[in-house]
């Protein structure tokens, strides 16, 4: 006595459903193509070589953003610099020497706080530590506002990459006698490699495009400044200012400063991608 | 048992070989070990002969690979596992506070169930160990890889393709490189974890030549499920259940008129 089943009424559900998850991917993906659209159209028109020769100009007269690009490469290069051997090394305590212990726990909990935490408290932060301290803005301020933010994402990688390499590994190299942190740096590194690079790459194009812990740190200039003691530009505060400002040639110049961001964080991204492709083989 | 050939005739059709005046390049003495609290080895004796093999069998669970992880140490590795008892290594107690772990692995090797390539080329799959514990000329290096992968029998294989990734091998061949790289350091004793469990007949048949060829140099342990290899490779056997070593023995004696009834049960397949 068993109950039929209307296999057209699977069907049916099973279209629904399908339905169901093909519009929803549609609404989200126009809203995607919609802005990047738009950023490429209001974006492409600014190019010019004048926008990687000259700085920022006052309204009404021409310029680049020449400064705010090398304040970006200065802070974000020297935030990964100061971000990533803490994040490593953090990640792999956890990883290797500490997996059991109580420490690790409490550090994991604290850095998932950290890897979701506004970045403009992160911001805050810094700018009473160390830009009141210092008693004025400064790049090192934003670098390291910057690094703060790189470590969470390093640690989570670097923890996640080592727990996926094998342990019969690890037993093998330590049943040669090799100590561990032999084990460490030359095996388990290596195989975890591709992923550590990754989340580092990840962690680039995460603070690339940061305002907010720039905006309380390192300030803005209208100057090219090499200065990492002074205020610098950097491209997404140089965006936040000339966006928000009345005059159209700024607000143009947001728009290619925010054309140039994307396309440098999907360089990343696509980096970090071929570079995870490439170990799995 | 589904093979034609039944362990116990395997075992007595090897020749005899007597456990009189060999020495006992390990001994075994009360060991006892826990993880944690749980106490997995309760009191074992147990003498590996200098340059025979000695095969490890009995059910999961029952310790056998636990016993082999004492004798390089591998427990260490964990927090909450501990050993207690002597295992003397030409007469020294490995267990003893004061033994240098690293120093001990590079006299007993070790090689796992599942194939452990490093993820690195075959020539330094090989070349890291001997690095490990010698600075080699360049010539001399290469000398060594070979003849490390001629006694693993894997030279043929692989000679062509040394900077090949380890990993690009198949299991047999990776398990070969790893008792190459192991050889490779020169040690005394080698330990092998069911070194076959992942691998097909053909790959387990050259394994267990490669086992014979190697027992002319070195003390081998080998854990295994199955009988017939046991009955195949070993001198000697040591049956294990529950964390007790049931019965220890010369393999033919073990295989063909056990004292024990367990020791019987287990090989004519009744349990385990």
């Amino acid at each position: 006595m068993t109950a039929r089943v209307s296999f057209a009424g699977r069907k049916r559900s099973n279209g629904v459903m399908m339905g169901l998850c093909m519009a929803a991917a549609v609404f989200g993906l126009t809203w995607l193509v919609i802005i990047l659209g738009t950023l490429l159209w209001e974006g492409f028109s600014g190019l010019s070589t004048a926008v990687f020769t000259e700085n920022t100009p006052p309204p009404g007269s021409a310029g680049g953003l020449l400064n705010a690009i090398v304040g970006s490469l200065i802070m974000t290069g020297l935030g990964v610099v100061i971000g990533t051997p803490i994040g490593i090394l953090a990640g792999t305590y956890m990883a290797e020497y500490g997996r059991h212990s109580r420490l690790s726990t409490v550090v994991r909990f604290i850095n998932d706080i950290l890897l979701s935490a506004p970045s403009i408290v992160v911001g805050l932060f810094i700018y009473e530590v160390m830009v009141i301290q210092m008693g004025h803005f400064s790049a090192i301020a934003g670098s390291v506002a910057l690094a703060v933010i790189v470590i969470p994402v390093v640690v989570r990688t670097t923890e996640d990459m080592l727990l996926l390499v094998p342990n019969p590994l690890r037993e093998a190299a330590s049943a040669l006698g090799m100590p561990r942190h032999f084990v460490i740096r030359r095996i388990a590194y290596r195989a975890a490699r591709a992923g550590m690079i990754t989340g580092v790459l990840l962690a680039i194009a995460r603070v690339s495009g940061e305002t907010a812990p720039l905006l309380f740190t390192a300030l803005n200039n209208q100057f090219a400044s090499t200065n990492l003691n002074g205020p610098m530009a950097s491209l997404p505060v140089v965006i936040f200012q000339f966006a928000l400002s009345p005059y159209a040639d700024w607000q143009k110049l947001a728009w290619t400063g925010a054309l140039i961001i994307t396309l440098a964080v999907l360089t990343l991204s696509i980096l970090a991608r071929v570079v995870a492709a490439r170990t799995q083989k | 048992m589904s093979e034609s050939v039944s362990a116990a005739e395997i075992a007595a059709a090897r020749p005899v070989s007597s456990t009189q005046g060999l020495k006992e390049k390990i001994t075994v003495r009360n060991l006892r070990f826990y993880y944690g609290d749980s106490l997995a080895l309760k009191g074992i004796d147990l003498p590996l002969y200098d340059r025979k093999v000695t095969a490890f069998i009995g059910p999961s669970g029952c310790g056998k690979s636990t016993l082999l992880r004492v004798l390089n140490r591998m427990y260490d590795l964990y927090p909450g596992q501990r050993a207690e008892g002597e295992v003397l290594l030409d007469g020294n107690n490995i267990l003893a506070p004061k033994q240098d772990v690293n120093i001990l692995r590079s006299r007993v090797g070790m090689v796992f169930q599942k194939p452990t390539p490093f993820p690195m080329s075959i020539y330094d799959n090989i070349a890291f160990g001997i690095r490990l514990y010698e600075k080699v000329p360049k010539s001399e290096l290469d000398d060594r890889i070979e003849s490390s992968l001629r006694r693993a029998a894997i030279w043929d294989e692989v000679k062509n393709k040394l900077n090949a990734s380890g990993l690009s091998l198949s299991g047999g061949q990776q398990q070969r490189l790893c008792i190459a790289r192991t050889v490779a350091i020169r040690p005394e004793v080698i330990l092998l974890d069911e070194p076959c469990s992942a691998l097909d007949p053909i790959s387990t048949a050259k394994i267990e030549e490669l086992i014979d060829e190697l027992k002319s140099d070195y003390t081998i342990a080998i854990v295994t499920h199955n009988m017939q290899q046991a009955a195949r490779v070993s001198e000697n056997t040591a049956f294990m259940y529950l964390g007790d070593l049931v019965e220890f023995g010369p393999t033919s004696k073990i295989f063909t008129s056990p004292t024990d009834s367990r020791t019987q049960d287990y090989i004519t397949g009744r349990f385990g």
